[in-house]
């Protein structure tokens, strides 16, 4: 990708990396001595367990809650389940089905362990096969039917029925879309489980399901054929089923996953160390299958001043950064995020958005960067905030962006209109194409605003970075330093799902992982 | 002069009646799609219309752009508005008539309920930064505030409001489908009445499609649609608990 540098002091560059490293790194230790009921439903799901109880509730949901009840958990699903399956000699889903229906595995006949160790080793070795298959099978097609130009123009649909969502996915990529996204009914991210089959009802948003997941794909893969360009998948990996969301799109083979190391503590309240220990295991997943995900620093800007929170953004993402890092991930996998959200009354907020977004772009070179449009001060005037889109997309192409979220110019007023969907795409279409090499002829002035004020924006997070780093960052957090919002670390959705692991714990899915990324657990 | 009892868009001639419209038809792009587009305008009550654009959305949409003319005119003389009432007064203003009227804080708990996760609009009437310009209720020493934020449950706001003994509760809804802001807005209402909270409560709601009319309606006390200042929604609430205690 052409486009413009700028020169960022590279010994605060160094340590800024180095802070974000060692407040991780303290919260990586707690992270390891907790699991929680969704990390053991997701071993669960790739040991091969599906489907729902007469209740709708998913198996998987039925039989860690009895597991817990047994006060079995903290030992972790897969050696109790295993040694269920060799004993009865049956497969894990009609275990499942059996705990369902009343077996209680406390009075079960112990297997001898080494037998039980093999079976949970074969089982894991196969699940994670079976998504590397799926992985490969995507990069064959993407190679087959080759990558669009970045910036990546990335639409939303938001329907709430999954049929209605195709067919307004199938229109936008007529027009022109490389990325479709189906947001997720808006409460679905507080809700402990994972809804089941195709829907059609939804608020805000379609739910997340395996299923959904499924018939979305099979719709993007054949108009990707059609229109001779590989289009990716996106849904969301937030909320309290991180790890588990993550499974089911790589098992349904989705591009991109958004995931944040701290969005569900901050904008959803969802207890930190759930949160923290989630975002592991999905990132474990998403590295494994070469998933990228998309960090949602754009909404540090939605709840605080875009200028003068800017450097909370540049924190954030280093600690994103540090994250995935620990859970294998490659910056190719990293879509770090930041918005467009200064004030447009402000004099010269252009240049601020540009400086923001080199910065963005010169910290992370080689990382598929995911740029937000304007939503704070989008209004009913759909003509103003057309134009405010356009100036949006000019920044992207111009400082080399990489997925563009498509500005929707009544962003204000409701969910997209199929209208708005394609004027938005009209508006993309045309600034990216004209100006597409704009880029390479820029040269921005040395020590000039734009220069001056990146560096300023990296220091104050330096500083932000320095006191997380000193108090920690569940502290930090406690303190309302990210995003104005507080969170205490004993309150919050979820906690009563996240447990401290005991001696005897075993999550063989989560060490053939680490195995195979080469990351020490 | 204008004639009040015969008012039309305005283009470029007083009472020419022109319209710009843009809307979807979910039919192939073609002279078909061009003569629906063009009917269903004769049909809204437009003549002289114009399709300035026709364009080809795929999977058989067709996106228009459309100028049209129209005869229908409004009374506007016999329309009576209805908006919450209210004097505008400074923020030291309010301030002062609070310490001596009520010689307490006003406590007021602003949630965004349902399953809508936007606190912008909240946040502009609610955060000390307010709003262009205009400080939010938090900038107050009239008002001791509460933000609950988004996505509250309308029986948690309820425990919160009578937890804290609320004067007023806040309401916004932004971004909603299928009407699903109207059952939050009932639901919420209704629990404040099963409660038996609702007779001592300012309860207001604002938001984009939000009128007054429609949250009297609702049966709140008031509606703050787009545009709507932090300040106007201080010096309401005052004035009317004002009014409220003198009654």
């Amino acid at each position: 990708m052409d486009r413009p540098r700028i020169k960022l002091d590279k010994k605060i560059v160094d340590y800024a990396r180095e802070l974000a490293k060692e407040i991780t790194d303290e919260i990586q230790e707690m992270i390891q001595q907790h699991s929680t009921v969704s990390i053991e439903r997701t071993v669960l799901r790739l040991f091969g367990v599906d489907g729902v109880t007469d209740d709708q509730i998913p198996i998987v949901n039925s039989v860690v809650d009895k597991l817990k009840e047994w006060h079995m958990l903290e030992d972790g699903v897969a050696r109790t389940i295993t040694n269920a399956m060799i004993v009865l000699n049956k497969d894990v889903q009609t275990v499942c089905e059996a705990i369902v229906d009343g077996l209680d595995l406390r009075s079960l006949p112990r297997a001898p362990e080494e037998k039980i160790s093999q079976m949970m080793r074969e089982i894991s070795a196969e699940a994670l096969d079976s998504i590397e298959r799926k992985s490969q099978e995507r990069e064959s097609l993407l190679e087959e039917l080759g990558d669009p130009p970045q910036p990546y123009k990335y639409l939303i649909v938001a329907t709430g029925n999954i049929y209605e969502d195709v067919a307004q996915a199938r229109s936008a990529v007529n027009q022109g879309a490389d990325i479709i996204a189906v947001i997720r009914s808006t409460a679905q991210s507080l809700l402990d489980y994972v809804p089941y089959g195709a829907t059609t009802e939804g608020y805000g948003g379609t739910y997340a399901t395996q299923e959904n997941f499924r018939i979305m794909r099979q719709a993007l893969d054949e108009m990707a054929k059609k229109v001779g360009r590989y289009i990716r998948q996106v849904n969301y990996a937030s909320g309290l089923c991180m790890p588990e969301i993550a499974a089911i799109a790589s098992l349904e083979g989705l591009d991109i996953l958004l995931n944040d190391a701290m969005y569900g503590i901050l904008f959803r309240d969802i207890n930190m160390i759930r949160t923290f220990t989630d975002q592991y295991t999905s990132r474990l997943l998403c590295a494994f299958a070469g998933i990228t995900i998309n960090t949602g620093e754009d909404n540090y800007l939605t709840t605080a001043d875009a200028i003068e929170r800017a450097h909370t953004v540049t924190a954030s993402q280093l600690i994103n950064e540090q994250f995935a890092l620990k859970a294998g991930m490659k910056p190719r996998l990293m879509g770090l995020g930041h918005a467009f959200e200064i004030n447009p009354e402000i004099e010269d907020g252009l240049l601020y958005e540009i400086a923001h977004a080199m910065l963005t772009r010169e910290l992370f070179p080689d990382y598929p960067i995911k740029y937000m449009p304007p939503t704070k001060f989008m209004t009913g005037n759909i003509f103003k905030g057309y134009a405010m889109e356009t100036l949006y997309n000019l920044v992207s192409v111009m400082t080399g962006q990489s997925i563009q979220l498509l500005g929707i110019l009544t962003e204000a007023i409701h969910t997209p209109y199929l209208q708005d969907r394609y004027l938005a795409l009209v508006n993309a279409n045309y600034v990216f194409n004209n100006a597409r090499h704009l880029g390479r002829e820029i040269l921005f002035k040395e020590d000039g605003f734009i220069e001056r004020r990146a560096n300023e924006v990296l220091k104050e997070a330096v500083k932000l970075l320095e006191h997380t780093r000193e108090v920690g960052l569940l502290k930090a957090i406690e303190e309302g330093q990210f995003a104005d919002i507080s969170r205490r670390r004993d309150a919050g959705k979820g906690l009563e799902g996240v447990f401290r692991k005991s001696e005897n714990y075993c999550n063989p899915i989560q060490e053939e992982l680490e195995r195979r990324l080469e990351v020490k657990g | 002069m204008i004639d009040l009892r015969n008012i039309r868009p305005y283009g470029d001639q007083m009472g020419d009646g022109a319209v710009q419209l843009s809307f979807t038809i979910p039919l192939e792009y073609g002279p078909l799609a061009r003569e629906v587009a063009k009917q269903f305008c004769e049909k809204l009550g437009f003549q002289d219309i114009t399709v300035t654009t026709m364009e080809d959305m795929g999977e058989n949409f067709t996106f228009f752009v459309v100028y049209a003319k129209t005869t229908i005119s409004v009374d506007a003389s016999a329309i009576k508005i209805v908006a919450p009432k209210f004097k505008k007064m400074t923020r030291e203003q309010l301030d002062d008539l609070v310490k001596r009227e009520f010689n307490r804080q006003i406590v007021v708990v602003g949630a965004t309920v349902g399953t809508d996760a936007h606190t912008v609009g909240l946040d502009s009437i609610l955060n000390m930064k307010g709003f262009h310009g205009d400080y939010g209720l938090e900038r107050y020493h009239a008002f001791k505030v509460y933000n609950m934020g988004a996505q509250v449950p309308p029986i948690e706001l309820v425990k919160k409001a009578r937890e804290v003994q609320a004067d007023v509760v806040l309401v916004s809804q932004v971004v909603t489908q299928r009407n699903i802001h109207i059952r939050h807005l009932t639901e919420l209402m209704d629990l404040l009445y099963a409660e038996g909270l609702r007779e001592e409560l300012l309860v207001i709601v604002g938001g984009p499609r939000i009128t007054h009319e429609l949250a009297l309606e609702l049966g709140y006390d008031a509606g703050f649609g787009a545009g709507t200042t932090p300040s106007d929604v201080a010096n309401f609430i005052v004035q009317e608990l004002l009014r409220k205690s003198s009654r």
